[in-house]
C-alpha cells in the first residue's frame, strides 16, 4: 500500500515538473524563467526523497539534500551574473572594502 | 566563545548525522574538518550573535510554530485564488513599516513576510519593506504589525 | 502493534497527499496567473507547505532513524533557502524595473469578450 502511495506521489512530481518546465519555455521574462527553474529544482529534491524512499536505497537522501543546496546556490549565481554580467564582482568589492579598513590578515 | 563552542558543536552532530559513523578513525576525520571550519570562521570573523542564533532557540522554536500555523492559513487562501476556474484577484504592492532594533529581527520579520504564502518581500529599505501581495486582502496592516512584534520579541527578547 | 503501524501509514498517505495536492496547485498557479510577481506567490506555496508536508511524511516512514534525521535536514534547508531564493528573484526584476500588474485581474465579462473590449 505504502509503495502505490509513494509511486503516485513520484508520478505527480513529475507531472508537476513537466508543468513547470513548460513555463520554464513559455515565460515571457528572464525572472519567469528563473522562478520555474528555482521551483523545478525545489520538486526534483522531493522527487528524489521520494524515489529513494520507494526503491530503499538511503543514498538519494544525500543526493537530494546536496541538490537542494546547489539548486539554491545555481539561483542566485544566475541571478547575479544577470544583474552584473559578472559573477566575480562580489569579491572585487570584499577586497575594496578590506583596503578601505587597512586590515590585510 | 560560547558562540565558537556552540558551532563546533553543531558542525560536529552535522558531520555525524550525515556521514553516520561511528568509528574512531573516521570521527577523527570529522573532528579534523570541524577544527578546519573553526579556523575559517575566525579568520573571516563572522562569529556572532548572527551567524550563530543558537542562543535564542527557545524563542525562535516557538515563533516559527507560530508562524507555521500563519502558513498554513494563508496557503489555503493562495490555492483557492489559483485554482478558482476565473481568476480574481487584486495586486497589490505596500509599504510596510518596520520596527526593528538589529538586523537578525529585520531578517527574521522579512523571512516570515516571504514565507507565509501571498506576500513576498520585494525591496528592503531603511525603515520599510516595500510588499507585494497577491490580493488586497493580503495587506491588512494590523497583522504584519503583530507578525513584526513577535519576531521581534523572538529574536531580541523583552529588553526595551 | 499492527494498528500502530496502520495508524503510521494512514497518516503518511494523508499528510503526503496534502502535499501532493500543494504542489500540483502551485504548479498550476504557476501556469495560470497573470504576471511574474503573481506567479512568484504560487512558487511560494509549492516551496513552503508542499514540501514540508512531503518530507514529513517520509518521515513518518522512515521511523526513528537517521535517514529520518537526514530528511529533517533536507527540510529545513528547503524552509531557509526558498524564501531567501524567492526574495532574491523578486528583488532582481523589481531593480530591473519590471513592474508589477497591480489593477483588478478578472476575466472579461462574456459581453466585453464578443466584442474584444476589455474592461
Amino acid at each position: 500500500m505504502m509503495e502505490w502511495a509513494n509511486l503516485g506521489a513520484a508520478l505527480a512530481m513529475a507531472l508537476a515538473m513537466a508543468i513547470m518546465l513548460g513555463r520554464l519555455f513559455a515565460g515571457p521574462s528572464l525572472y519567469d524563467r528563473v522562478l520555474a527553474a528555482n521551483s523545478f529544482g525545489t520538486k526534483t529534491v522531493l522527487l528524489l526523497l521520494i524515489f529513494s524512499l520507494l526503491v530503499g536505497r538511503a543514498d538519494g537522501v544525500d543526493i537530494a539534500l546536496l541538490y537542494a543546496l546547489i539548486n539554491f546556490i545555481a539561483t542566485i549565481a544566475i541571478l547575479k551574473f544577470f544583474r552584473y554580467r559578472s559573477l566575480e564582482i562580489a569579491l572585487a568589492q570584499m577586497s575594496l572594502r578590506r583596503a578601505i579598513d587597512g586590515d590585510d590578515d | 566563545m560560547i558562540y565558537g563552542v556552540s558551532l563546533s558543536l553543531v558542525l560536529a552532530l552535522l558531520w555525524w548525522v550525515l556521514s553516520g559513523y561511528d568509528k574512531i578513525t573516521l570521527l577523527a576525520f570529522g573532528a579534523v574538518s570541524v577544527v578546519i571550519a573553526m579556523v575559517l570562521v575566525l579568520r573571516m570573523r563572522i562569529l556572532d550573535r548572527e551567524t550563530v542564533p543558537f542562543m535564542r532557540l527557545h524563542t525562535l522554536i516557538p515563533y516559527y510554530i507560530w508562524l507555521g500555523s500563519e502558513i498554513a492559513k494563508a496557503n489555503m487562501a493562495v490555492v483557492k485564488a489559483s485554482l478558482k476556474p476565473e481568476i480574481d484577484i487584486t495586486p497589490r504592492l505596500v509599504r510596510v513599516p518596520v520596527k526593528a532594533d538589529s538586523d537578525l529581527a529585520r531578517c527574521v520579520f522579512a523571512n516570515s513576510i516571504t514565507l507565509t504564502p501571498g506576500t513576498v518581500t520585494v525591496e528592503i529599505e531603511e525603515d520599510a519593506f516595500l510588499v507585494h501581495a497577491l490580493d488586497a486582502s493580503f495587506t491588512a496592516p494590523e497583522g504584519f504589525a503583530e507578525m513584526n512584534l513577535y519576531s521581534a520579541r523572538a529574536t531580541d527578547g523583552d529588553a526595551k | 502493534m499492527d494498528i500502530l503501524l496502520l495508524i503510521r501509514d494512514f497518516a503518511s498517505i494523508a499528510l503526503m497527499a496534502v502535499g501532493v495536492i500543494f504542489v500540483l496547485a502551485g504548479a498550476i498557479g504557476v501556469v495560470r496567473l497573470p504576471d511574474f510577481y503573481t506567479r512568484m506567490h504560487a512558487a511560494g506555496v509549492t516551496d513552503t507547505l508542499g514540501a514540508e508536508m512531503i518530507v514529513l511524511a517520509l518521515m513518518l516512514q522512515a521511523g526513528f532513524t537517521l535517514l529520518s534525521a537526514k530528511l529533517l535536514l533536507v527540510g529545513f534547508i528547503l524552509f531557509l533557502t526558498s524564501p531567501t531564493a524567492t526574495h532574491a528573484v523578486a528583488n532582481a526584476a523589481h531593480r530591473a524595473g519590471l513592474n508589477p500588474l497591480l489593477s483588478r485581474h478578472q476575466p472579461p465579462h462574456p459581453r466585453d469578450a464578443e466584442s474584444g473590449e476589455k474592461p
